[in-house]
């Protein structure tokens, strides 16, 4: 096991977040603030509690989400697509390091920033809406899980995009959307029963939910299925990653 | 016969054929020995690049094996690729991060511990150690390819592999480069190099390889290479031009050059009579009177150049 490349590779991205720290922390953490101001206090205080929690702290769990997404995939993409972009990549792919190595060096990294983006807003949000939460270590394995599960989405990503647009294509025209419909603004009870049915098919429903049902204990599908629904996303990622490293697909000749 | 212990690198049978269906390398099969510097020569497009790099782990090979220090570089890629260092050709680097901040990156990537003692040493042989702290982009080209070789050096490798080192640097940079691969093979590393620059294959190797699309078609020590295939020309300053060369000296094939100042003879130094002595008395006899006389040995170029039109 190469621990020392692991570490390497881990530190270079890390190290990366705190050059970048207005781009990878705080700009996220300002808009997110941004969306409680207005949808928590402003709209927030006009709308009626759903399932018995406050609006303002009903749209905390998705906010978060929405934030651990699409950092995650951004973190993750970028960490990779870099390197291939500027060619310094023939540096990884001529060490002796495995695959499994590479994916946890970056993949950690952006994981770990996912994380504590995600622990910042949450701390964020405290300040604006009261909040509890009922289930925090499935809070924390929800939080851990998505981000992994997402960075490696990123990862992926990264190895497929043949540009910058290419790059953002995914986080800002697939799930953003998702996640503005999966549920982060309402309960998908609150729909008419065929959106009900179709917003079933949107991913993003199921990690709405069990992260909400671990700040309040109620949710729009059973834990089990979120978590479910989770690890099956998670195990495509690997399953992807797992080819790509096979294959060479756009990392080697 | 040099026993097979004495070669770090062997590639038997190596072929490489794109996706595109380019086939870039074709049943290439050499031997690097320990601790020498070894000069790969080709025109742009015969393989050079992809031969490398397939050693290395960038490129996967279509067919054939390539051992390194005994390891094959795909069952055993781990303690193959550790004894690499490659300076490719492109200048690519981490353009935000700090020279020192790369370079430790380098040996941790390769599974090395930090040792700052060490980069400290590389830096300073390399005349970087006081633009340590300096982000890369901010570097002359001349420097970034240091960072590059500092970054290649930084896990201690036994076999270096130099892509075109001193493409684009200037004369002075291109010195201490050769100065530096010199200090390398004394400390007992192997180094392949790949250059256009022939007199640099002259001045460092001590063999040459040549490759021509795809194909080895020649590996030869540098010393024996420039004496079988290096020729001598003998110019000789005549006091008077003449038109043509005269009928009794055809059988010497000689050119005339400078305007008829001048007469021009190719001979194998190599062979059992220079015939320079007949050649002399036949001018005489031909009534051409001599000025001066002086011999220019051929270069690698020229050599390099005859083999790869040759084919």
């Amino acid at each position: 096991m190469n621990l020392h490349g692991m570490k390497a590779i881990y530190r270079f991205e890390m190290a990366r977040t705190w050059r970048t720290l207005w781009q990878s922390i705080v700009s996220p953490v300002i808009s997110t603030s941004l969306y409680f101001v207005v949808f928590g206090a402003a709209i927030g205080s006009r709308m009626q509690e759903i399932d018995g929690i406050a609006y303002g702290a009903f749209i905390v769990p998705g906010l978060i989400m929405l934030s651990l997404l699409t950092q995650s995939i951004s973190n993750a993409s970028f960490g990779i697509y870099f390197p291939r972009f500027t060619g310094t990549i023939y540096e990884v792919l001529s060490a002796p390091i495995s695959t499994f190595e590479i994916v946890t060096g970056y993949v950690g990294a952006a994981a770990t920033k996912s994380v504590i983006l995600g622990l910042i807003i949450l701390a964020t949000a405290a300040l604006f809406v009261p909040l509890r939460i009922e289930h925090p270590l499935w809070m924390l394995a929800f939080l851990v899980l998505t981000a992994v599960t997402f960075s490696l989405f990123g990862f992926i990503i990264g190895i497929w995009a043949e540009g910058f647009e290419q790059l953002q294509f995914v986080p800002m025209l697939v799930v953003t959307p998702l996640t503005f419909l999966g549920g982060s603004f309402y309960s998908i009870d609150m729909l008419p029963p065929l959106w009900r049915t179709i917003s079933l098919f949107n991913p993003v429903v199921y990690l709405v939910s069990g992260f909400r049902w671990s700040f309040f204990g109620t949710a729009d599908v059973h834990i089990g299925v979120s978590v479910a629904m989770t690890l099956v996303f998670l195990a495509l990622c690997l399953a992807g990653i797992a080819w790509i490293f096979r294959t060479g697909y756009r990392l080697k000749a | 016969m040099i026993p097979a212990m004495t070669y770090i690198i062997k590639v038997a049978n190596l072929s490489k054929r794109y996706a595109s269906g380019f086939q870039a390398l074709r049943h290439v099969d050499l031997d690097i020995r320990e601790g020498e510097i070894f000069a790969l020569l080709g025109p742009n497009g015969a393989g050079k690049t992809t031969l490398i790099s397939t050693i290395c782990g960038i490129v996967r090979p279509s067919q054939g094996t390539v051992t390194v220090g005994g390891h094959d570089i795909t069952a055993d890629y781990r303690a193959a690729r550790g004894m690499i260092g490659l300076v490719p050709q492109e200048l690519t680097t981490d353009s935000f991060e700090s020279v020192w901040a790369t370079v430790t990156f380098s040996r941790g990537l390769f599974g090395k511990p930090p040792d700052p003692g060490l980069i400290t040493q590389i830096l300073k042989d390399l005349s970087l150690f006081d633009k340590k702290d300096a982000k890369i982009m901010t570097l002359s080209g001349g420097m970034k390819r240091r960072v590059m070789i500092a970054k290649a050096l930084s896990h201690e490798p036994r076999v270096l592999f130099l892509d075109e080192p001193t493409a684009g640097v200037d004369v002075e940079l291109r010195r201490d480069m050769w100065q530096l691969v010199g200090r390398l093979r004394a400390r007992g590393a192997t180094i392949i190099l790949t250059t256009h620059y022939i007199e640099e294959a002259e001045e460092m190797a001590d063999r040459v390889g040549v490759i021509s699309k795809g194909e080895i078609i020649l590996v030869e020590d540098k010393a024996v290479l420039m004496a079988k295939l290096g020729k001598t020309q003998l110019t000789i300053d005549l006091q008077n031009r003449i038109d043509a060369v005269p009928e009794s000296l055809a059988p010497f094939q000689l050119r005339l050059a400078e305007g008829g100042g001048a007469l021009v003879y190719t001979y194998d130094t190599q062979a059992q009579g220079t015939g320079i002595t007949v050649l002399l008395q036949a001018l005489a006899d031909a009534g051409l009177r001599l000025k001066d006389l002086h011999t220019r040995q051929s270069s690698l170029e020229e050599i390099f150049v005859n083999l790869v039109s040759d084919r």
